[in-house]
């Protein structure tokens, strides 16, 4: 377990001595969702019909721009290798690895999103379920990200791949993390059976992830 | 502890890298890899660490911990040294010593003359200073049987000592280290194992 801490642990604070990955998430969110209401005009209706929706593919976007550092990194300077060798299974390894991009990338995102939320005239009643949501998706964003990220890692320039694996796999999560605020706002299908299909798309998603993932390492290190 | 490998096959992209490759080794002994380029030498590394899959064979590490794999009681050291260039050089060791289990992190920097320096961006470190850091490991961890790929390039001549002497040492205490190399080490190895480019030794 300790190792399994360790390595969360480093990757936190790599991720906050370089900085780069937060911001640029950040930045994008906030960009992504400020143009859209320049492009659909001035309608504070539609905008607010429409807000779950824009900040979750906004949120599902920013996210995929750090999903490839995952193992990219440490592949390319060789730590990869040591970590292989340590008491930890791959399947853990990959796992401590998403958790720390879930705590770095998808933790921040997601305290954005209500702020970003104003921008979109989003129902006063919905932000309670927009954090709650995000809160709840954004753990299997990152554990499919890190599928995504070992499956492409020996590619060089994998990142667009890497989009083209992964959005497809993030559709459950949209569905049912859209459905659960929609079912708040607009109802009228109850809210509980959205989230909690919600929840376990998560829970599948932190345990199988991993196994697949690992894999993929396996094969890489080859 | 005894390290036996039997019949080994290495296969990577199609060709036939080596066959019928076996040896034996005892603890308080070392193996020089020696051999072309393309011979084999890091893919047998490689293969002991567990990256890669033996094509036939078999390896098995007699005496060792039965609970561990092979890879888990192994040092590898590879063309790439492992290290962050985010974190200072004793960052770095901690972070080993924590995530591989336990270790002095003074005496590791004491081995390969890095206390200077511990409190050091890695990024600021010249390619040979990065190479000793990537060593300390060694020193940092304590396990049997080391496999090592070229330890010595890009150091100079005062680091290539403290390499040797920390090879001769793990040596004399009961280890195993088998090494491919293309300069000399400086160290005495018991026996020498020749790859050639054709597969067999």
């Amino acid at each position: 377990m300790s190792a399994f801490m360790s390595l969360i642990a480093r990757d936190l604070r790599l991720a906050w001595r370089e900085g780069g990955a937060i911001s640029t998430a950040l930045g994008f969110y906030l960009v992504v969702v400020a143009i859209l209401p320049l492009g659909l005009g001035p309608d504070l209706n539609l905008l607010a019909r429409i807000a779950p929706g824009i900040l979750w593919v906004a949120l599902l976007l920013a996210a995929l721009l750090s999903v490839d550092r995952i193992f990219h990194n440490d592949h390319e300077d060789g730590t990869l290798e040591i970590i292989a060798l340590g008491p930890l299974p791959l399947e853990l390894v990959a796992a401590a690895k998403a958790t720390a991009h879930w705590i770095s990338i998808g933790i921040p995102l997601t305290l954005a999103a209500p702020i970003l939320a104003l921008l979109l005239n989003l129902p006063a009643e919905a932000f309670w379920v927009l954090v709650l949501t995000m809160a709840t998706g954004t753990p299997a964003i990152s554990f499919l990200g890190a599928l995504g990220a070992a499956l492409t890692l020996g590619l060089g320039r994998g990142g667009l791949l890497l989009a083209l694996l992964i959005l497809p796999l993030y559709t459950p999560v949209l569905i049912f993390g859209v459905a659960a605020m929609n079912a708040v706002i607009t109802g009228p299908s109850p809210f509980l059976s959205s989230y909690l299909i919600l929840c376990a798309i998560t829970l599948a998603t932190v345990v199988l992830a991993p196994i697949a993932a690992a894999a993929a390492l396996r094969l890489n290190l080859n | 502890m005894k390290l036996t490998i039997q019949d080994l096959r290495c296969i990577r992209g199609g060709r036939v890298v080596f066959d019928a490759l076996s040896f034996a080794m005892k603890s308080g002994s070392g193996v020089e890899l020696s051999g072309p380029n393309g011979s084999g030498k890091s893919s047998l590394l490689r293969m002991l660490a567990g990256f890669i899959p033996a094509a036939a064979g078999r390896i098995h590490l007699e005496g060792g911990d039965d609970e561990a794999s092979l890879g888990e009681q192994c040092h590898y050291v590879g063309h790439l040294n492992g290290v962050k260039r985010a974190l200072s050089v004793q960052e770095n060791l901690a972070f080993w010593a924590e995530y591989l289990g336990g270790g002095d992190i003074e005496s590791a920097l004491a081995a390969f003359d890095l206390e200077s320096l511990s409190h050091i961006p890695a990024g600021l470190l010249s390619a040979g200073q990065a190479r000793r850091l990537g060593l300390a490991r060694l020193a940092l961890v304590n396990r049997p049987v080391w496999l090592l790929d070229e330890p010595s390039v890009s150091l100079d001549t005062g680091s290539r000592k403290l390499l040797s002497t920390a090879i001769s040492t793990h040596i004399n205490a009961g280890g195993m280290v088998i090494a491919a190399t293309h300069a000399p080490l400086g160290v005495k190895f018991s026996h020498t194992l020749k790859l050639d480019a054709g597969g067999q030794s």
